[in-house]
């Protein structure tokens, strides 16, 4: 078994991954890199193989096929070699109910030869505010960040966090970002699970879009999002009235023609068109929803997001 | 294999400091706990003195003082309060919340989380001694100093037949479903299981039964022991049978997840 990190950086490299749960495949072919010093996103709808995922990667589940190296090591074999280099904040939090937040985040830093200084910890995520607060009492946000704060406590090289930002309300969300891009910075890998789509956008070095157990996407954001292809692909996203013509409403922004627009609808009253956007062309959809008689209660125009190469690869609605 | 991290890699606790501190962090779980508390002492403590203030329940103590018949089993019963019913629902739990999962990630592992939780259970039981031995003696309790270490061989044995039985139920069932049978196998082995009333004493086929399951045996030893009338054989052949299969049933049947 190699000590080392793969010879092209990664921290972790997942290959071939399948993991059965009474026979049915929830992982099914994964592959998957994360570098050191980068934030990589898993991508996905909720069941789509994301938490299992990083199960495996933390030695919490043994793969049914394919291998999992984390700092070049086996997760299962080499556990106790792992175990200081590895924080993991999960899903489910795994914070005991009824200890104290300050008392619980103690206990995990006792663990480690050399854990961080636990005030400047707790300053950057406020945990002061609630550290003689049982666990049972905390918000879903303080949860997170407490459960975050656990994770990095032992300085580790590898971090996977699942859904960190679930439950969180946007001041937390900040702050949780912040620390994620400053342990990125000072050169730790960074492995986060999400479904949210800026999320991913915002604080991802590089993305695994994940469906059905699969990689079905993968790069930088800017790759996935095709921005270096230029400024003629946009998007018009429109809310109205559910049931509009599709074809009618393509001819109407290619004034009078699809002229390479396609139009979907992923939710009922939710329209995506996609196409060469410019005034003419929502003048045109304007117009046409004027003679429909149809008011819209959202019109947007933008470049595609990463919702948009989501329904693109799947056809289906991602939050 | 276990390859040695570079200087720069961040490194464990020492093994010793890690179970330490997990001792340390279950043993204030259970004692800060409420419910587990009203099980672990109040419970013991007031069939102590019920038992040795009334004579509610009629006891052939066979020429022994009612208080120093009736403290043994009272420990036997604070042994399968914490190592047993207290242990299954707080694993239950804990395996619920993600808690084994996540401690199990960190430096501690798996094998020095259940090293801390016994630990912790053997710390718990030093409290539950001191305090039910103090009422006891304030009560008259006059134990046979000789047979104390045999006693506290017994309830090591005891200690590691109800730890076991609680990990595998906790490994097993929802943690609802630990709530009750722990709850429910507290009460029954405490009315018919030979703790409090040796099992000759008992009713029926109970008279039989009971010496053969570990509350039974437990009772019996601890009785032996400290009455000075020595633990009889089949108490320890009882306990290590049990420990044994209770053992082979959770490492086989534990599920983290």
């Amino acid at each position: 078994m190699p000590t080392s990190p793969a010879p092209n950086g990664a921290a972790v490299v997942v290959r071939g991954l399948v993991k059965r749960y009474g026979g049915r495949a929830v992982v099914d072919g994964l592959d998957l890199e994360a570098r050191a010093g980068a934030v990589t996103a898993v991508l996905g709808p909720n069941g789509a193989g994301k938490t299992t995922t990083v199960e495996c990667c933390e030695g919490l589940r043994t793969p049914d096929d394919g291998t999992v190296q984390v700092l070049g090591m086996d997760p299962v074999a080499d556990a106790r070699a792992l175990r200081p280099r590895v924080g993991v904040m999960l899903q489910d939090g795994g914070l005991p109910t009824g200890a104290r937040a300050g008392e619980m985040l103690r206990h995990v830093a006792a663990m480690y030869a050399s854990p961080r200084d636990l005030g400047e910890l707790s300053a950057r995520l406020g945990l002061g505010a609630f550290a003689g607060t049982t666990v049972r009492r905390l918000s879903g946000g303080q949860r997170q960040r407490l459960a975050l704060a656990a994770a990095v406590v032992g300085r580790p090289e590898v971090v996977f966090l699942d859904e960190p930002s679930a439950g969180m309300d946007p001041q937390s969300r900040l702050a949780v970002w912040d620390l994620v891009r400053e342990l990125r910075d000072e050169g730790v890998a960074v492995v986060l699970t999400t479904h949210l789509m800026d999320e991913a956008e915002d604080l991802a070095d590089h993305v695994h879009v994940v469906d059905h157990g699969r990689v079905i996407a993968s790069g930088t954001v800017r790759e996935l999002l095709d921005v270096d292809a230029g400024e003629a692909e946009r998007t018009v996203r429109l809310d109205a009235a559910p049931g509009l013509d599709l074809e009618a409403m393509a001819s109407a922004l290619g004034r009078g023609g699809p002229d390479g627009w396609v139009v979907t609808e992923p939710e009922p009253g939710s329209y995506v068109a996609s196409g060469p956007a410019d005034a003419r062309a929502v003048a045109g959809l304007t117009a046409w929803l004027a003679d429909s008689g149809v008011l819209a209660s959202r019109l947007t125009v933008g470049r595609r997001t990463l919702e948009d190469v989501f329904l693109d690869l799947t056809g289906r609605h991602l939050r | 294999m276990t390859p040695t991290p570079s200087a720069a890699a961040p490194s464990a606790a020492p093994a010793a400091r890690r179970v330490l501190a997990q001792t340390s962090f279950e043993t204030r779980a259970i004692l800060r706990n409420g419910e587990q508390l009203l099980v672990t002492l109040v419970l013991p403590v007031l069939l102590l003195l019920g038992l040795v203030q009334t004579s509610l329940i009629e006891l052939d103590t066979a020429g022994a003082s009612r208080v120093d018949f009736v403290t043994p089993g009272v420990l036997a019963l604070a042994c399968l309060s914490t190592a047993f019913t207290s242990q299954a629902i707080a694993t239950a739990f804990d395996r619920r919340n993600g808690v084994l999962r996540l401690l199990a990630t960190t430096p501690l592992g798996r094998s020095g989380l259940l090293a801390g939780k016994v630990l912790g259970v053997l710390a718990v039981e030093v409290v539950q001694v001191l305090v039910i031995g103090a009422v006891a003696l304030g009560l008259g309790w006059r134990p046979d100093v000789a047979g104390v270490p045999a006693a506290v061989g017994a309830g090591l044995l005891g200690t590691a037949a109800f730890t076991a039985l609680a990990l595998l139920l906790a490994g097993t069932l929802r943690a609802e479903g630990v709530l009750a049978v722990a709850n429910l196998v507290l009460v029954l082995l405490v009315v018919g299981g030979g703790l409090l009333v040796p099992p000759d004493q008992l009713p029926g086929p109970l008279a039989h039964l009971a010496a053969f399951l570990p509350s039974g045996a437990l009772g019996e030893a601890l009785r032996g022991a400290l009455l000075g009338t020595g633990v009889p054989a089949l108490s320890v052949v009882v306990l290590l049978g049990w420990t044994a299969a209770f053992g082979w049933g959770a490492t086989r049947l534990f599920r983290w997840h």
